[in-house]
């Protein structure tokens, strides 16, 4: 009989899929899904791993990155630090495995989120070239540097570790990386090269080498010492978290009792808030947190949701701020006219974020084409899924024509300019893993779009003064092309001495032009300030 | 007519030594000339004639806005004094824009880009000086001609307009010049279609009806405005005037009549408050039987209508409003010609006639 039950038929067919083998088949997921963008997802994740553990060490970075053509599908990328290194245990399950990570289970502004980058970067890598992925780290001008040659277990999400020993490495500490993968290099926006150009803008406290595949050497400066200041940590805030997280909360805290749960594991919550919440949801303030039921759960977690709470701490946002944006953008674009504006941080479902914008315009930009939107999420560049991204759909909506750019219907505008905008947030609300478009939030949107309009009123205002100044200029040369021709015409009509009438007609324009060139003087004093 | 007693020469001259004294003062050098736009259009119901109002302009050269017009305005009156006033010659409308078309040394910018732009400046002039465009010895196309028995003398030559043949006169394009030495005629018919002139020639309806028939091909020239205004008034004759039934036709009755926007200025020279309107009337479309070649009203004659009953000398005439009001209801205007569909020459032996002998006229 057994043999004739279909459920147990399928059941030999049932069995766990591991992670890995999950992302195996579904790396567009991941942002893999070409070998153009995969080469650059390679270097990004790389490249962020770095800036984010320079970050954690308080060093400024100096970052190598080289990317080797071996053949026309091949490509070695290398990525070097001076960051802390990682101690030896760690190192596998770090770069071989996925969804291992220090920054998924807590609140704090930094590049990485999920753990899953560069593992997935080292898988991609063994699936096309089967080649193991090599890690150098040393963390300490004392201790020794260990060597990795690493692969993942798909089935077990494991590391597997081929090769493992110490070796000789002159740098005092850091982390290097070098993976093999089949890739195709092309130049453009969305290219290694931007990648690392826009990373240079928004982390002016970075200096990247970078060798290219046709073994051009670029060094991108570090244009201050000052270090971004330190993002902190911060505990969830009641109305942004989901049922479920709730529910972990409650299970795995340390905390004895309902109200110190609450107190002790959200942020914005004291005493008095804490017994208002648990008299509400009808449960004692001395409930055991695990012996909650699933049904309370559910009504605590509404009450917590419509509670009257302050909004979470932002001084947990670390923005680039208004003068280190400008300085970043200087070195890479080179423009007329630079505005930059750092918003006040704001919240999202319960998430603090904070939004900055910046316009470059004028220069060599290129005047008839659709403005260059660069758009970036706590410091790091997204190049792809524009079309997708809140931060495209703001920009759009946000009427150009004012402030002197064109645009026609809710597009991008069109101008010699640049437009750069940054959300710093502890929890960037990305609407796919690959990591490429901000979600679209009504609050998100609505603090970008302010801070365009402030870009744009600055804009706008340098573009009226620099047209009248232009102009002026252009008035002065046209009087004195003239003035000969009006002298002429005159001294036919009456009979007066041509030269003469010259002569006065050019007294009068330099009494003009005195005046004129004041203010021409006036409008570039008011450029150097802005 | 004080102003043709002023020698021309000394005006532009008076002119050009006005600005050089501002400019020897200092000052940014100013032209002070009533304004030509619509706003400073006024129809003088005394008068009947259309004129400039009170509202003046000013144009000075060390104004960006002004510099270009300032020059041209300038450059134009120079070219007048120097090449025509000077030595006597005439120029046309087109030569003049050739000579001032310059590219100014040192940049891209020419003096004029078009011909509209000397022809503007030409007006300016006219506006400024108070002098016309025939006495500046301008002219411009010469359009149309006359038949009928009127001897008169141009430049010295004796012309007998009734011995001419089927081409008959043609009119210069400046006409003060010409002396009427013997005139035997009733009245004067003038028409917008050079055809119908033609026609009655050939059916030599002058010589039956003892008349003078004009014709230009559609809008009346100066030339030909000055012509008929001095036979009005040196020989006393009336002047009928003969259009197609729609809104273009009533105009150029009454720029003949009133006088026109763009040389409200001159209309002291051109206008014939005398004129009567013959036809072709939305009565005659009736009596005459010519519904049946009605041609229907477009777009752009009913914009024009609309703007046409707007102006004030039609919107307070009942009998012209009666006209636009019947086009509006026929959907529909009517060429001259129509009437040869009664046969060849239906219109000289008896529309003609007729409408003169029962003074079927509009005012």
């Amino acid at each position: 009989m057994a043999e004739n039950i279909k459920a147990i038929e399928l059941s030999k067919k049932q069995r766990e899929i591991s992670i890995s083998e999950f992302f195996t088949r579904n790396r567009h997921l991941l942002g893999f899904d070409n070998p153009t963008r995969a080469l650059m997802m390679v270097v990004k994740e790389a490249v962020d791993n770095s800036l984010d553990a320079c970050t954690e060490m308080k060093v400024l970075p100096e970052i190598y990155v080289e990317v080797k053509q071996l053949s026309e599908d091949r490509f070695v990328v290398i990525v070097e630090d001076n960051g802390p290194g990682i101690v030896k245990q760690q190192i596998p399950n770090i770069f071989a495995k996925l969804l291992y990570g220090s920054k998924f289970h807590r609140l704090s502004q930094s590049r990485g989120q999920q753990g899953i980058g560069i593992s997935a970067a080292v898988l991609y890598s063994q699936l096309t070239t089967g080649k193991f992925t090599k890690i150098i780290s040393k963390i300490h001008p004392k201790k020794p540097a260990h060597y990795f040659e690493l692969h993942i277990d798909t089935k077990r999400n494991e590391p597997i570790i081929e090769r493992d020993h110490e070796v000789e490495w002159l740098k005092d500490h850091g982390t290097r990386i070098e993976l093999e993968l089949e890739a195709r290099y092309q130049k453009g926006r969305q290219s290694v090269d931007e990648y690392i150009k826009e990373t240079a803008i928004v982390n002016p406290h970075t200096k990247i080498i970078y060798v290219t595949p046709e073994k051009e050497k670029i060094e991108f400066p570090r244009v201050t010492n000052d270090l971004p200041i330190e993002p902190k940590e911060i505990k969830p805030h009641p109305h942004g978290i989901e049922l479920g997280t709730l529910m972990r909360m409650l299970k795995d805290t340390t905390s004895t009792t309902l109200s110190s749960f609450l107190q002790n594991d959200f942020c914005r919550i004291g005493p008095t808030v804490a017994s208002n919440i648990c008299e509400e949801a009808k449960l004692s303030s001395r409930a055991k947190p695990g012996d909650i039921s699933s049904q309370e759960i559910e009504s605590l977690y509404k009450i917590l949701q419509n509670a009257k709470i302050i909004a979470p701490p932002t001084d947990c946002l670390s923005p680039i701020g208004a003068e280190l944006l400008e300085k970043g953008l200087r070195k890479e674009i080179e423009a007329d006219f630079y505005a930059t504006t750092t918003r006040p941080a704001s919240v999202y479902r319960g998430m603090p974020f904070q939004i900055e914008a910046a316009i470059a315009y004028g220069g060599e930009l290129e005047k008839e084409s659709a403005v260059r939107l660069m758009r970036f999420a706590n410091r790091v560049p997204l190049l792809y899924q524009q079309g997708a991204c809140g931060i495209t759909e703001a920009t759009s909506d946000t009427s150009w024509r004012p402030y002197g750019l064109q645009q026609s219907g809710s597009n991008i505008p069109v101008g010699p300019a640049v437009i750069v905008v940054h959300m710093a947030s502890v929890w960037v609300p990305f609407t796919s893993e690959a990591k490429e478009a901000v979600a679209h939030y009504d609050e998100i949107l609505k603090e970008i779009k302010l801070a365009l309009q402030d870009c744009g009123r600055k804009l706008a205002s340098y573009i009226r003064k620099n047209v009248k100044a232009k102009e002026q200029k252009e008035r002065i040369n046209l009087f004195e092309k003239y003035i000969p021709e009006l002298a002429s015409a005159l001294s036919n009509m009456s009979n007066e001495n041509k030269s003469a009438i010259e002569e006065n007609l050019k007294k009068i324009l330099s009494k003009n032009m005195s005046k004129l060139n004041e203010s021409i003087e006036g409008n570039e004093n008011d450029k150097a300030e802005s | 007519m004080t102003k043709q007693k002023v020698k021309p020469k000394e005006e532009i001259e008076l002119f050009g030594k006005k600005l050089v004294s501002q400019i020897e003062k200092g000052k940014n050098p100013e032209i002070i000339f009533p304004l030509r736009n619509l706003s400073n259009i006024v129809y003088d119901k005394k008068t009947k004639t259309l004129r400039l109002g009170d509202k003046k302009g000013a144009r000075s050269f060390f104004n960006v806005a002004h510099t270009k017009k300032f020059l041209q305005t300038v450059e134009v009156a120079s070219i007048i004094k120097k090449e025509l006033l000077d030595s006597g010659k005439h120029e046309h409308l087109r030569g003049v824009f050739y000579i001032s078309k310059r590219t100014i040394p040192g940049t891209n910018i020419n003096i004029v880009d078009d011909q509209t732009e000397s022809d503007k400046a030409i007006e300016d002039l006219e506006v400024i000086t108070g002098l016309s465009r025939e006495q500046l010895h301008v002219s411009a196309n010469k359009m149309g001609s006359l038949v009928g028995n009127i001897i008169l003398e141009d430049s010295g030559d004796t012309i007998d307009c009734s011995k001419l043949g089927r081409g008959g006169y043609s009119i210069p394009s400046i006409t003060d010049e010409l002396s009427f030495k013997k005139v035997n005629a009733k009245y004067i018919l003038y028409m917008e279609k050079a055809a119908i002139f033609e026609r009655l020639n050939e059916d030599k309806f002058w010589q039956k009806n003892n008349a003078v028939l004009v014709t230009s091909q559609g809008q009346t020239t100066r030339g030909i405005r000055r012509l008929l205004q001095r036979l009005s008034e040196e020989e006393n004759l009336p002047i009928y005037v003969l259009t197609d039934f729609d809104c273009w036709g009533f105009y150029i009755y009454s720029v003949i009549k009133y006088g026109s926007i763009a040389l409200a200025h001159a209309s002291e020279r051109l206008t014939i408050p005398g004129v009567k309107f013959l036809g072709i009337t939305a009565d005659d479309i009736v009596n005459y039987d010519l519904k049946k070649h009605l041609i229907k009203l477009n777009e752009q004659d009913l914009t024009r209508m609309k703007q046409v009953s707007e102006y004030e000398w039609f919107k307070e005439n009942k009998d012209w409003l009666r006209q636009l009001k019947m086009m509006k209801e026929f959907g529909a205007k009517a060429e001259i010609q129509a009437l040869s569909a009664k046969g060849i020459s239906f219109i000289s032996e008896h529309y003609l006639p007729e409408k003169i002998r029962k003074k079927e006229f509009l005012d």
